[in-house]
C-alpha cells in the first residue's frame, strides 16, 4: 500500500469536500478542521440546552392548557436537538464530559440570543418565530455540510423545528388580533428580539475570522451575512401581515438588490455580550452548573443500580 | 471518560412493519433497558418506529475507511455479477 504524505492527504482531503463526499468520523481530516467543527457543533450543542432555559421560564405559565403543551413539546425537542449534537461532537474524538465541562468553564460559548431575558409571555412568541426562524435559516444550510454526522443531526433538527416557528408565529399573530395592551405586548417582544436576532448569525463576513476557512472545508455554505439578509426578507412581510411594525427607521424594500436593506447593528452590543456581560450571562451557566452538580446522584445511582441488575442476571 | 460517564449506545429503528431496523443515532444509558427508554424519548417523538434495537456503541466493528479500497474497488469490476451485463435476444422483454 502507498504510504501518504500528510501533504496528499490533505489534497485528498480537499478532493473529497470538493466533490461534496461526506467526511466520516474515521476518516482521515486535518486536525483544524477537526477542532474547527469540534468548536462549532458544540457550540451549537450548548445553544440548544442553554437556550431550553429562556422558555422552560414561560411553561408554567403559559396561558392555557393548549400552550402549556406546546411550549413543552418545543422545549424537549431541544433536549433532543442538544443530544444529537453531542453525539455528533463526540464521534470527533472528544468526550461529553469534557465538552460540557468547556461551556461550564467558558472556554465554549453558545449562541449570544439565549443571554436576553424572556419578560413577557409574547417573548414566547417572539423567540419561537424570530429566534427559531433564524435558527431554522442557519440550519437548512447546514443540512448540507461536509462532516457526515452534522448533517445528519441537522436534517433531523430541521424536520423537527418546523413547529416551532409556526407556534411562535402563531402566538403573535393572536395577540395582534387581541386587545390594544395585548398589542403592544407584542410589539414590545419584537423591538427587544428583532436586533438579537439579527446578531444571531455572527459577526459580518469582514469581521468574521472563520468564514473563509469553514466555506472552503464546506462546513459553512453560506455566510453570516448572506442568511442574515435572507432572514430579514423572509420575516419583513410576516411581521407587516400581522400589522407588527419592525424596529429599525433604515429599513426599506430595494427594488435593485431585490432585497430589503436594514440598518447598522450595533456590534458593541454583540461583542459585549457574547464576552459574557449580557443581561443574562451569568444566570444561564449557573443554571446548567447547578443542573449538573445537582443531578449527579441521579445519573450515579442509576448507574449503581444498572451495575446490580447485571450482577443479580449473572447469578 | 470518567467512571461514572454513562456507556454510549448507537439506536436503530424500524419505522415500520416490513422495513429493517436503520441506524438513527446514538445516546448515553446506563444499561440496555435505560437505552431503550431514552431511545423511545428521543427517537421516537413522532411517530418514526414501532420497534427499537439498541447496541453499546464499544462492541461494534467497523471496517478501516483506508481500506475501502482494498475492500470494495474488485466488485466494481466483476460487472457480470449484474443482469445488465447479459444480452438478451430481440423478443424478450423482462427476464
Ligand atoms: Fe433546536
Ligand atoms: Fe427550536
Amino acid at each position: 500500500m502507498e504510504i501518504l504524505t500528510p501533504e496528499k492527504l490533505a489534497e485528498h482531503f480537499q478532493a473529497k469536500i470538493d466533490a461534496d463526499i461526506k467526511i466520516e468520523p474515521n476518516d482521515w481530516m486535518p486536525d483544524n478542521y477537526r477542532k474547527t467543527l469540534i468548536r462549532q457543533i458544540s457550540q451549537h450543542a450548548h445553544s440548544e440546552i442553554v437556550g431550553m432555559l429562556p422558555e422552560g421560564n414561560w411553561i408554567t405559565r403559559a396561558p392555557s392548557l393548549r400552550r402549556k403543551a406546546v411550549l413543552l413539546a418545543k422545549v424537549q425537542d431541544e433536549a433532543g436537538h442538544g443530544l444529537y449534537l453531542y453525539s455528533a461532537t463526540e464521534t470527533l474524538g472528544i468526550s461529553r464530559e469534557e465538552t460540557i465541562d468547556d461551556l461550564h468553564e467558558g472556554r465554549v460559548k453558545y449562541s449570544s440570543i439565549f443571554n436576553y431575558p424572556t419578560l413577557t409571555w409574547a417573548d414566547m412568541g417572539a423567540v419561537g418565530w424570530l429566534v427559531d426562524g433564524a435558527a431554522i435559516m442557519n440550519q437548512v444550510a447546514l443540512c448540507r455540510t461536509s462532516y457526515g454526522p452534522y448533517a445528519r443531526a441537522m436534517v433531523k433538527i430541521c424536520k423537527e423545528e418546523s413547529f416551532h416557528q409556526r407556534q411562535g408565529y402563531e402566538i403573535m399573530t393572536i395577540l395582534m388580533n387581541g386587545t390594544e395592551l395585548q398589542k403592544a405586548m407584542a410589539q414590545d417582544a419584537l423591538n427587544r428580539f428583532w436586533w438579537p436576532a439579527l446578531m444571531m448569525f455572527g459577526p459580518s463576513d469582514a469581521e468574521s475570522k472563520h468564514t473563509e476557512q469553514s466555506m472552503r472545508w464546506r462546513i459553512k455554505r453560506y455566510t453570516n451575512d448572506e442568511l442574515r439578509q435572507s432572514f430579514v426578507d423572509a420575516t419583513v412581510p410576516q411581521a407587516e401581515l400581522i400589522g407588527l411594525s419592525i424596529p429599525d427607521p433604515k429599513l426599506k424594500w430595494n427594488e435593485e438588490r431585490g432585497h430589503y436593506d436594514f440598518g447598522d447593528i450595533d456590534w458593541d452590543e454583540f461583542w459585549q455580550v457574547v464576552g459574557g456581560n449580557g443581561p443574562c450571562n451569568k444566570e444561564r451557566i449557573e443554571a446548567r452548573v447547578k443542573a449538573k452538580e445537582e443531578g449527579a446522584w441521579v445519573r450515579d445511582a442509576a448507574m449503581a443500580f444498572a451495575e446490580k441488575r447485571k450482577l443479580r442476571q449473572n447469578q | 471518560m470518567s467512571a461514572n460517564e454513562w456507556p454510549l449506545w448507537e439506536v436503530f429503528i424500524r419505522s415500520k412493519q416490513g422495513l429493517n431496523h436503520k441506524h438513527v443515532g446514538s445516546l448515553r444509558a446506563p444499561d440496555a433497558e435505560m437505552a431503550l427508554q431514552n431511545a423511545r424519548d428521543v427517537y421516537t417523538r413522532r411517530s418514526e418506529g414501532i420497534s427499537i434495537w439498541v447496541v453499546q456503541s464499544s462492541l461494534i466493528s467497523a471496517s478501516d475507511p483506508t481500506e475501502a479500497d482494498a475492500l470494495f474497488e474488485p466488485a466494481d469490476t466483476k460487472i457480470y455479477r449484474h443482469p445488465t451485463f447479459y444480452d438478451l435476444p430481440d423478443g424478450i422483454e423482462h427476464m
